[in-house]
């Protein structure tokens, strides 16, 4: 091993208080262009690789013949992967700081595993862009900005990555934050910051570097201790205060006869007292009590799994949805979509599948194909049919009738998967309404 | 200096409701709002933290993806080894269906070489959740020549898998819930919380089905079966907080108390009818406690003093080698162990 990437720094903090904040993130970008060697690097000098995993990627790296240690091999943990050099899914590494972990989803960048990035930004609050500083933005980089800001991460941190090879040229960064300021904009993303880095050497992943005297802005570490965290789990990310919603999963029996309705509550909390509507059949009740395991609560925030007990007895059952009275759902069997399509067989009007949104398997048919996305142009253009890795509109009839929110309001009742009736197969992600790129 | 992007917007402005979505004509994103968001150069804030913390959030994923994968297989089943982490996932099994009983029966995929308390506490356990217990012996695996022999004292982790995928074949279990987690091992690391495996019970790690938002499709054809991992984004330090915080109760040998050992490639290995010492080796008395639970023959135990959940966090903090590093003998053996086995159907 000709050089190791140096001694890790001391005393970097794993434990964490009882209570912390959860940032979700994903690395997004082109394929090579950096996305594992910066989560390695990352890790490595935060000190949150155990040794005998550092041992076993030198031992890893030393057998494939490599000069030095390849941090990449931190999150490209299979076989073929390794073979190849590539990341072909995604994997999930954690992380903690002292008052925030972190759920990290390395994401590969290749087209063919487009689904595979889609997974792991589906639940991001936010996302690092790795662009390669000697090549600047490409189609691939545009792709996977999209989809992230059309999945509702508006929180983009860019490592204009590779500087080494640029000599850290002002003018290769600077290219970069030009195209970028114009794609964050027309995508009207919450927050883009744009890093000048070295993910093989560590400059500004955790430590400052002294290649860029230029540059004062925040590392990558910085960047992420300091974003919005808890966006997915909250949904306050795409509106604060909408109506409560509880998807019903399964029903519970209470003792003395009763029934509850189990389900996680997303959309705004709940309270006892509260009037609310059961759809899509529309009747009317009030929440008598919100049962726990460890006991009934005055209050059901955002994100947590409970039962709820109504005052009337209605017929309710799994894929029913309770929502508040006030901000409820649309109840239709008709409606309009944004899919990423990733199915090699084209998707075509008339084209029959299974939709599976919130706890409800429905069979749904393709009415019309309004056109596909292109994410060079970020407009919509007419289109006969959408092929695999593919963004686009269309219009859907279910078979059933659902309580639907646009995506851009809520990311659990305004999302939806479609699944192949032979295959079983997932082979669409869906958004309820138009690609709405700007909140 | 130059300038970098860093612009911010505050919270998003309350969307078009759905209905006003189906008239609207075909247009680019440009169309959901006249004009550009405002821009401006500013540091990011730091945000309002949720008002769930980790654990519960932990938690509550947890028990939506049991009721989900209960409610949409027809025959689940919950493996369960006696360690910590199948002590937790029991543990909300029977809060994801409190005030009623867990719906599923739990199976333990029995290697024979176990440690003593393991079993007890098993019963112990699975007894106090009211569920019912099924058994399946690797050595009942044996005797019927299902798999070879290899020998008395030889290993029989991965044996299990013919033990297990025969139990979920005869039972016609289309969905097993584990208690992996990612933070294990970097193949465990790419596995999606449901794991799908063919009619050979085989998992095929190039190609995964998509899985997005918390939408799990569960979807399997007969002969084919779901893994679950409702642990899936728990860490080691997670499960002990969690532990603390529940009063989850835990076999013995999780807390630090005296034993015989051997030191043995690297590992502590108790002293057993399975393991003496050969040649050199010498059994010495030490304080150790266990961090994993698997098979007796190749399950190593870590010098500690730590006699409590509160103990093992501390200590948690400062170990420098990860949990199946310092146990497990069984990721040894090649770089891709894990892979390969879970290639193979185990858990
Ligand atoms: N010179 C230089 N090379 C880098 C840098 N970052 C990554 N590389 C190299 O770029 C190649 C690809 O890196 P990876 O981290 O595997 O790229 P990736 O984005 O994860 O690729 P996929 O996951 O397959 O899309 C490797 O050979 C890295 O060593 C850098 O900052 N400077
Ligand atoms: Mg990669």
């Amino acid at each position: 091993m000709s050089k190791s990437p140096g001694s890790p720094p001391t005393g970097g903090p794993r434990l964490g208080a009882d209570t912390m904040d959860l940032l979700r993130f994903a690395t997004v970008g082109s394929v090579d262009d950096g996305k594992s060697t910066l989560i390695g690097r990352l890790l490595f000098d935060t000190r949150q690789l155990f040794d005998d995993q550092l041992d076993a990627i030198t031992v890893a790296s030393e057998r494939r013949g490599l000069g030095e240690v390849d941090l990449s091999f931190v999150t490209d943990g299979l076989r073929a992967e390794r073979e190849q050099g590539i990341t072909i899914d995604v994997a999930y590494r954690y992380a903690a700081t002292p008052h925030r972990k972190f759920v990290i989803a390395d994401c590969p960048g290749h087209l063919q595993y487009t689904s595979n990035m889609a997974t792991g930004a589906s639940t991001a609050d936010l996302v690092l862009v790795l662009v390669d500083a000697t090549s600047g933005l490409r189609e691939q980089s545009r792709r996977h900005i999209c989809i992230a800001a059309l999945l509702g991460v508006d929180q983009l941190v860019v490592c204009a990555n590779k500087m080494d090879l640029v000599d850290w040229d002002t003018s290769a960064y600077q290219h970069i934050v030009d195209e970028m300021e114009t794609l964050a904009r027309r995508l009207g993303l919450a927050s883009c910051t744009v890093i000048p880095i070295s993910a093989l050497h560590g400059d500004n992943v955790v430590e400052r570097s002294d290649a860029a005297p230029w540059y004062d802005g925040p590392t990558v570490l910085d960047a992420l201790e300091s974003a919005q965290a808890g966006g997915w789990a909250s949904q306050h990310g795409l509106r604060q205060g909408n109506g409560g919603r509880l998807p019903v999963q399964w029903v519970l029996r209470q003792p003395g006869g009763g029934r509850s309705y189990a389900g996680m509550v997303n959309g705004g909390p709940f309270r006892t007292g509260d009037p609310v509507i059961v759809l899509p059949q529309g009747q009317y009740s009030t929440v008598r009590s919100i049962e726990t395991a460890d006991g009934p609560l005055p209050r059901a925030e955002v994100g947590l799994s409970v039962s709820l007990q109504l005052n009337d007895d209605i017929d309710i059952s799994r894929g029913d949805l309770i929502s508040s009275l006030e901000e409820q759902p649309t109840v239709t069997d008709e409606f309009e979509a944004t899919l990423c399509w990733f199915h090699d067989r084209p998707l075509r009007a008339g084209d029959r599948l299974k939709l599976k949104h919130t706890t409800r398997v429905t069979p749904v048919i393709v009415e019309r194909i309004e056109g596909i996305f292109d994410v060079n142009e970020l407009e919509v253009s007419e289109a006969p049919e959408l092929v695999e890795n593919d963004i686009g509109v269309v219009r859907l009839r279910t078979a059933m009738p659902l309580a639907l929110d646009s995506y851009s309001v809520d990311r659990i009742t305004g999302s939806f998967v479609l699944i192949d009736e032979l295959t079983i197969a997932t082979v669409a992600a869906g958004m309820v309404g138009p690609p709405r790129l700007h909140g | 200096m130059t300038k970098m992007v860093i612009f911010q917007r505050g919270p998003m402005d309350s969307a078009a409701t759905l209905r006003s979505t189906s008239s609207r004509p075909i247009a680019g994103p440009s169309a959901g709002r006249p004009g550009q968001p405002d821009a401006s150069v500013t540091a990011l804030v730091r945000p309002v933290g949720h008002p769930l913390g980790h654990l519960d959030l932990l938690e509550s994923l947890a028990v939506f993806i049991i009721r989900e994968v209960a409610a949409e297989s027809e025959r689940p089943v919950l493996l369960f080894s006696g360690g910590k982490d199948s002590a937790v996932l029991l543990h909300l099994a029977a809060k994801a269906f409190k005030p009623g009983g867990i719906p599923f029966p739990v199976l333990h995929v029995d290697t024979g070489h176990n440690f003593p308390e393991v079993l007890a506490y098993r019963d112990a356990q699975v007894d106090a959740e009211g569920a019912r217990l099924l058994v399946a012996k690797v050595q009942d695996s044996i005797d019927q020549g299902r798999v070879a022999d290899p020998g008395p004292i030889a290993s029989r982790n991965r044996l299990q898998t013919t033990t297990l995928l025969d139990a979920i074949n005869a039972n016609s279990f289309d969905a097993a819930f584990g208690g992996a987690r990612r933070d294990e091992d970097k193949a465990r690391a790419k596995e999606r919380v449901l794991s799908f495996r063919d009619s050979f019970g085989q998992w095929d790690p190039k190609r995964q089905r998509p899985e997005l938002w918390q939408l799990y499709q569960g979807s399997v054809r007969p002969g084919e079966h779901l893994r679950a991992f409702p642990l899936s984004d728990w860490t080691e330090l997670d499960i002990w907080q969690y532990i603390r915080r529940e009063q989850i109760v835990l076999p013995a040998i999780y807390y630090a108390h005296s034993r015989r050992v051997i030191q043995r490639d690297g590992m502590l290995l108790a002293e057993s009818q399975w393991v003496t010492p050969q040649g050199i080796e010498v059994v010495e008395e030490a304080t150790v406690r266990y961090r994993t639970v698997g098979d007796a023959t190749l399950t190593g135990a870590v010098r500690s003093e730590a006699a409590t959940a509160d103990d093992i966090i501390r200590e948690l903090a400062t170990s420098r080698i990860s949990e199946r590093g310092a146990t497990r003998g069984d990721d040894r053996f090649s770089e891709t162990a894990m892979e390969d086995r879970k290639r193979e159907g185990y858990f």
